[in-house]
């Protein structure tokens, strides 16, 4: 307190933090954020080949979805915790109602319109986390076995519903989501491994009867591209030679021959990682995967600073989902992971899932800015 | 409350989470860990093979797309073949303003503007650097126009392709079937990956059929491109694999036969050989010329052909539905024995009309005044109507529906030609579950009696009544109708011939009754007092039938015809079924002509033609 008179800069700086705790932001993760937007900006522009409108597109659907993130980070974690299971069961109708009359996109059924046209599996990213983490606030942690079969439950009623669509990009998603919340509150080891044991047997069925040719022939594909360099292992061949070609620096930003020459399919969307790869290469690379580290690790530092179990499992299982959106779309595009429809969270272009993303970071920031000053 | 004891121990609880926190944490950086070394693994130790891959030239993977098959008869004869042409085709990546393009295009008369929409939607539907097929089977001139605008349309080209032709034309088009562009409606429907580079796809008839066979395997090339696409070099090939050719059981020769005696008819010829159930004969009339629709009909061209009142697009042999007629009572006269409710010796006194008993209302033999008595033989040579009407009254709908069922009648015979109707056997059954009006529901003793001639509501097609031809020839036993004798293929020539497939056989309990039906259905053509006696008696080898003449109740009511053309269009339908030689049966014939009248005087002619232009080759 005596330092009252200090220079100017550390009066600006505390000048800032009030304001951003008085809008219950948390500066950190809204840094983080905002590089990886602004890279995300720069590589998109020449993904799409310099088209100012899609750019600004993308920015508007940028804004609407900070302006999400502000107005969740408003809400008081005990008022979200009363809301999950409303938000759950209203994401579970309109799940089913798009198996109804869904509209069908893409071959497959999704899309919802209800004045705005959207897909109800956004809702059901936040709505599983929120459900499980509501459902195991008020129990004794580790879980016993009953309350883990219920939130499994939980989980695979809106997972079933969405692999049906079929999104299996996004059902894997929201499985991880769940599995997240489960795992953080503390699920036995021996549960851990009856878990992977019963995965490994699923797995054949799975092939065998849940999953559609073309999601088979992305598998397949995975081990050999070149034997389907027409189909699904042009993306992953042309995605290769874009990263690979990209070398250290990389060639250099808006010179990137796969993109530009529009070799790279989907190169704005799913596919822009390779963009990064191919313009800015390892180390353009290596920066994006950092500041994803740094997003994730003051999420999960907020996690396991919040006080109330509600919070500290929703914040590590939205933490958790982020960097699986991370990992799932980077080794897709690497040729690491089978070519599923997840894209590269803040940066892809695209409206839906950047509004949910951004609404989870919302969340976290609610849970790390309403602190209760007692507790401690 | 008794879950007291479960105590949530905040600090425990906390220490586990934190934990947790941990072990996540530990595995993001082993996950990252991964995508770090695949990066330094791609950019680093491979760098210099990929770099290689985008520097300066341009690895482009084309589609080679796949030799189809041909189309030969069973001996030997072509039947569709592959020529080649030269087509108009846009690469949309390299067209600067695609909706002035086509318009342009248009305007020079090297498209037509009716063409443009769908074109449009098919252009998108590919992938921005793949060409399209915009035009089939351009003439020199239209080359030679198109040579002279090219500046004009850049990504537009002239390639020579292989289109399909039909050397027989019109005579089988029904039969074979024709291909066409991939319309985005087939496009949704077929493997993409299958179809890169290939623009025609089998429409209908066999080619439809057998499309998987015919098609092959698209094989690739990797080409090397410059900055702007244009091809440099092919690197690395994978040849296609030409699709199986199909060496079907059609006779053209007698294909041709059955076409020109149904010269200027409207109608269906089906034959079939009673031994394996080979299709030798698939005509429909009238038809379309397979040549000219696979060459890309301009929209108007095609909207003649779908509006013209003859319906030459309609395959009659597999979808026309027609009353079988008299054509039925020989299996109804086989059910009446079987049945046991037909003693064949027995006479009933035919006096040109029959009343169901207690009612007033005649129902008329087609003679006014009557065959006189008719025993089994006489009543199906003669095709008396009072004598059946009297044993379907007997045997009820019920028994006669479940015995036609077994000759595969009311279903389709799953021939090998896609689109095939299944025609309609009824029973009462049937009528509660067609008709939403209670009054209409119920069965009326009067639709048993007119079934028993093969009127009222039963429906046969072509196919239906061959087969059922060949089954009597056969006694019983049944083959599945099919026109595909075996595959060749055309890398090696080896061929390789299918084995005919059984139905179930219809099983009779005295084989004798075999004989007196295909006896009765003998006289028929070469009997004395037979229906089509003047058709069969010089013929040089024996053979058996049964004409069928199937009343036309309506005439569409929005159709214009003058009187002369009504009136021939409200004609009955004229039907024969006919096999032979009798000793070893090698044909079964169904013939229909469309208001031909009458079936023995109309339709048996052309029965006759088929079976002996056939028997002659084969005696």
């Amino acid at each position: 307190m005596s330092a009252l008179a200090g220079n100017s800069r550390t009066a600006d700086i505390s000048a800032l933090a009030r304001l951003l705790s008085g809008l219950h932001l948390d500066g950190l993760l809204l840094m983080g954020i905002a590089v990886t937007m602004s890279i995300g900006t720069l590589a998109v522009y020449s993904a799409v080949g310099q088209n100012d409108a899609l750019v600004m597109n993308q920015l508007t659907r940028m804004a609407a979805a900070l302006v999400a993130m502000l107005i969740m980070a408003q809400l008081d974690p005990a008022w979200l915790r009363r809301l999950s299971p409303w938000v759950y069961m209203a994401g579970l109708a309109l799940l089913g109602l798009v198996l109804v009359s869904g509209d069908v996109g893409g071959g497959a059924q999704r899309w919802l319109d209800l004045g705005v046209r959207f897909q109800p599996s956004e809702i059901m990213k936040l709505g599983v986390p929120l459900m499980v983490a509501w459902v195991l606030h008020d129990r004794p942690l580790p879980p016993s076995f009953l309350m883990i079969v219920t939130c499994l439950a939980l989980i695979m009623i809106p997972v079933a519903l969405i692999a049906l669509q079929p999104d299996l990009g996004t059902a894997i998603m929201i499985t991880a989501s769940g599995g997240a919340a489960i795992f953080l509150a503390g699920i036995g080891v021996r549960y851990l491994i009856g878990a992977g044991a019963s995965a490994l047997v699923a797995l054949p069925a799975l092939w065998y009867f849940v999953m559609h040719d073309y999601q088979k022939r992305r598998v397949l594909t995975l081990f050999d591209p070149d034997s389907d360099p027409l189909g699904a292992g042009y993306h992953i061949i042309q995605s290769k030679i874009a990263i690979g070609s990209g070398g250290l620096f990389g060639k250099g930003w808006l010179n990137g021959t796969q993109g530009q020459l529009e070799f790279l399919p989907e190169r704005s969307t799913d596919f822009i990682f390779a963009v990064i790869g191919e313009e800015f290469g390892l180390l353009g690379a290596l920066t994006v995967l950092l500041v994803y580290l740094a997003i994730v690790g003051r999420g999960l530092y907020i996690a396991a600073t919040a006080q109330e179990t509600f919070g500290r499992l929703l914040a590590g299982s939205i933490s958790l989902t982020f960097f699986f959106y991370v990992f799932v779309n980077t080794g897709m595009v690497t040729g690491l992971l089978p070519v599923v429809g997840v894209p590269l969270p803040l940066i892809s272009m695209g409206g839906t899932s950047m509004v949910t993303l951004l609404a989870g970071f919302g969340i976290l920031m609610s849970i790390q800015t309403h602190r209760k000053l007692l507790a401690r | 409350m008794a879950t007291s004891l479960q105590i949530k121990d905040h600090w425990a609880e906390q220490r586990l989470f934190t934990r947790r926190v941990i072990v996540a944490g530990l595995l993001v950086f082993a996950l990252s860990g991964i995508v770090v070394a695949r990066l330094a693994q791609l950019q680093i130790a491979e760098y210099d093979y990929f770099s290689a891959q985008s520097q300066g030239n341009r690895i482009r993977v084309q589609p080679a797309p796949p030799t189809r098959g041909l189309i030969f008869d069973r001996n030997g004869q072509v039947l569709a073949e592959n020529i080649p042409t030269y087509q108009l085709e846009l690469t949309p990546e390299q067209v600067p303003d695609l909706d002035a393009t086509l318009e342009q295009l248009a305007a020079a008369d090297l498209i037509a503007a009716d063409d443009v929409p769908e074109l449009k939607s098919l252009i998108s539907s590919h992938r921005r650097f793949d060409s399209v097929a915009i035009r089939q089977r351009l003439d020199d001139e239209t080359v030679a126009r198109f040579a002279v605008d090219r500046p004009r349309f850049p990504g537009v080209e002239i390639r020579a392709r292989l289109t399909r032709a039909y050397p027989l034309g019109k005579a089988i088009a029904h039969a074979v079937g024709y291909v066409g562009g991939i319309s985005v409606a087939d496009r949704q429907a077929l493997d993409s990956r299958d179809y890169a580079g290939t623009a025609l796809v089998g429409k209908v008839g066999v080619e439809r059929g057998y499309e998987d066979a015919l098609h092959g395997n698209v094989g690739h090339a990797d080409v090397l491109v410059n900055a702007r696409g244009r091809m440099i070099e092919v690197l690395d090939r994978d040849a296609p694999e030409p699709g199986n050719d199909l060496i079907l059981t059609l006779d053209a020769e007698t294909q041709l036969t059955a076409w020109e005696a149904m010269a200027g008819r409207r109608g269906a010829v089906v034959a079939i050989d009673p031994r394996n159930g080979e299709v030798l004969v698939l005509v429909s009339t009238p038809a379309y010329d397979p040549n000219g629709i696979s060459a890309g009909l301009t929209r108007k061209d095609f909207r003649t052909l779908q509006e013209d009142p003859d319906r030459p697009l309609f395959n009659r042999a597999v979808r026309g539905a027609y009353p079988p007629g008299s054509t039925i009572k020989p299996v109804l006269g086989l059910a009446g024995l079987d049945y046991d409710f037909l003693n064949p010796e027995e006479r009933h006194y035919c006096g040109g009309f029959y009343r169901l008993p207690g009612k007033s209302h005649r129902y008329r033999d087609w003679k006014p005044a009557g065959h006189g008595p008719m025993d089994l033989h006489n009543a199906i040579a003669q095709s008396c109507d009072v004598y059946f009407y009297a044993l379907a009254t007997e045997m009820g709908i019920e028994r006669m529906a479940m015995f036609l069922r077994r000759f595969g009648l009311g279903a389709d015979t799953g021939v090998d030609i896609p689109g095939e109707k299944p025609g309609l056997v009824p029973d009462p059954g049937w009528k509660r579950a067609a008709f939403s009006r209670r009054e209409d529901q119920v069965w009326f003793p009067g639709e048993t009696v007119i079934a028993g001639i093969g009127q009222g509501y039963m429906l046969t097609t072509p196919m239906q009544l061959a087969h059922l031809s060949a089954t009597i020839a056969a006694r019983g036993k049944r083959f599945q109708p099919t026109l595909l004798k075996g595959f060749r293929d055309p890398e090696t020539n080896s061929t390789r011939l299918l084995e005919p497939e059984s139905l179930p056989t219809v099983e009779i309990k005295e084989d004798l009754d075999w004989d007196r039906i295909i006896s009765a259905m003998n006289a028929v053509l070469q009997g004395e007092r037979g229906t089509a006696r003047s058709v069969g008696m010089d013929a040089p080898f024996t053979m058996a039938g049964k004409s069928g003449t199937a009343q036309v109740f309506t005439v569409a009511q929005d159709e214009e015809y003058d009187a002369d053309e009504v009136a021939e269009r409200m004609r009955d339908h004229a039907l024969f079924i006919a096999f032979a030689p009798l000793e070893n049966p090698s044909i079964a014939v169904a013939v229909v002509i469309e208001n031909g009248e009458s079936g023995s005087r109309a339709a048996a002619p052309v029965a006759r033609a088929v079976m002996e232009n056939y028997l002659e080759k084969v005696l």
